[in-house]
């Protein structure tokens, strides 16, 4: 994958150049919708101060939005399922860690920075270069780009989300619906990926009349475990966090070129 | 009394569990990092984990352009939907996908064709 995209850049510039680059279009790249996360925080009834103590501490996208987007469909009643679903959605995030962890190397104060600023993109841009030092570089580039950059467009968002007013007036409740199939996308290459997908999510619609707001989507979640665990519709050979992430990528870095 | 104490415990627990899912979230990120990574070979927690998020972000899909409360309910998302299902389909990024479906449904919304 990498090989095809980089042969030509690759000839004439320094690999360490060709990394910052990369890093930074990603780090640009993410933190611009992190204003859609700031804005949507706000409309669903979190204060200013909420929406950025998540982006600084909890600071994985999908899990803040998964919280907002629970949060902002079932309110207070809702909050142990927007905390499920926050965590569950964090869970990848121990095999990014896992993937890291020999690459970062020692020092507990190293080791904890590289843990906070371990999110897709950063472990997908350090996966995808050819030596350890170029990895190294990669990861803590995008890392610490993304996450300066999403603190302060969460910040700008929840501001502009603040005088929006009525969120639905400027769809705003699309705009959610829209980031989590966004988020979705990329992962959908494989047969298994797409089945578990719809059938979780004609689980969570079919189950939405019946159990409090946050509940059906974290029944819908036991579809990707069981199916998980028993391997059905499932290839043998199995290479699935890495490719996804670096296809996820790389296409953000086409994008910003 | 009850109605003024009722938004301040609200508010209470708004911020915990801001907090409490924050917190396990970046415990997450560190037990990866506690772990022996040739864990990492083990092929059933790697699979279980990636349909994991697939599950949950298909989920959240289907709850947020059909829910409204306990009810299902086919308004100006599901056409702002599909839309951003056609730009994803043509490799746009994010911030247009997202900014796509506002727009879709906020015009509907404003000229009448959708509630």
């Amino acid at each position: 994958m990498r090989s095809v995209d980089r042969t030509g850049a690759a000839v004439s510039v320094s690999p360490a150049r060709e990394v910052w680059r990369e890093s930074l279009g990603v780090a640009i790249a993410t933190s611009a919708y992190g204003i859609s996360f700031g804005a949507l925080a706000v409309a669903s009834g979190l204060d200013v101060w909420q929406t950025c103590v998540l982006s600084l501490l909890m600071f994985t996208g999908g899990s803040q939005f998964a919280f907002i987007g629970v949060l902002g469909a079932g309110g207070i009643a809702a909050l142990p399922s927007a905390i499920a679903s926050a965590v569950l959605l964090g869970v990848r995030n121990i095999a990014y860690g896992m993937r890291m962890s020999p690459i970062i190397g020692e020092g507990f104060w190293r080791r904890a920075g590289a843990a906070q600023i371990t999110i897709d993109e950063s472990t997908a841009v350090a996966i995808s270069q050819p030596a350890p030092s170029l990895s190294r570089l990669g990861f803590w580039i995008t890392g610490l780009g993304v996450f300066v950059g999403w603190n302060l467009t969460t910040l700008a968002g929840a501001l502009l989300g603040d005088v929006l007013g009525d969120p639905r007036s400027w769809g705003l409740d699309a705009a959610a619906a829209a980031a989590f199939l966004a988020l979705l996308w990329p992962r959908l290459k494989q047969r298994q990926a797409i089945v578990v997908g719809v059938a979780a999510a004609v689980v969570a619609a079919a189950l939405t009349p019946v159990l409090m707001p946050g509940l059906p989507v974290l029944v819908a979640a036991v579809v990707a475990i069981v199916v998980g665990w028993f391997n059905w519709l499932g290839r043998n050979d199995i290479a699935p966090a890495d490719e996804v992430l670096s296809c996820d990528a790389l296409s953000d870095r086409r994008e910003t070129k | 009394m009850r109605c003024v104490e009722r938004p301040e415990r609200d508010e209470v627990s708004v911020w915990s569990a801001v907090l409490l899912a924050a917190c396990i979230c970046a415990a997450l990120k560190a037990f990866g990092y506690l772990i022996p990574s040739r864990l990492l070979e083990a092929e059933r927690p790697a699979r279980i984990s990636d349909l994991l998020t697939v599950a949950l972000l298909a989920a959240l899909v289907a709850v947020q352009s059909l829910g409204a409360g306990q009810a299902i309910l086919v308004d100006a998302r599901v056409p702002a939907v599909l839309v951003a299902a056609g730009l994803l389909w043509m490799r746009q990024s994010f911030l247009v996908v997202v900014v796509a479906a506002a727009a879709v449904a906020a015009v509907l919304r404003l000229v009448g064709w959708a509630v």
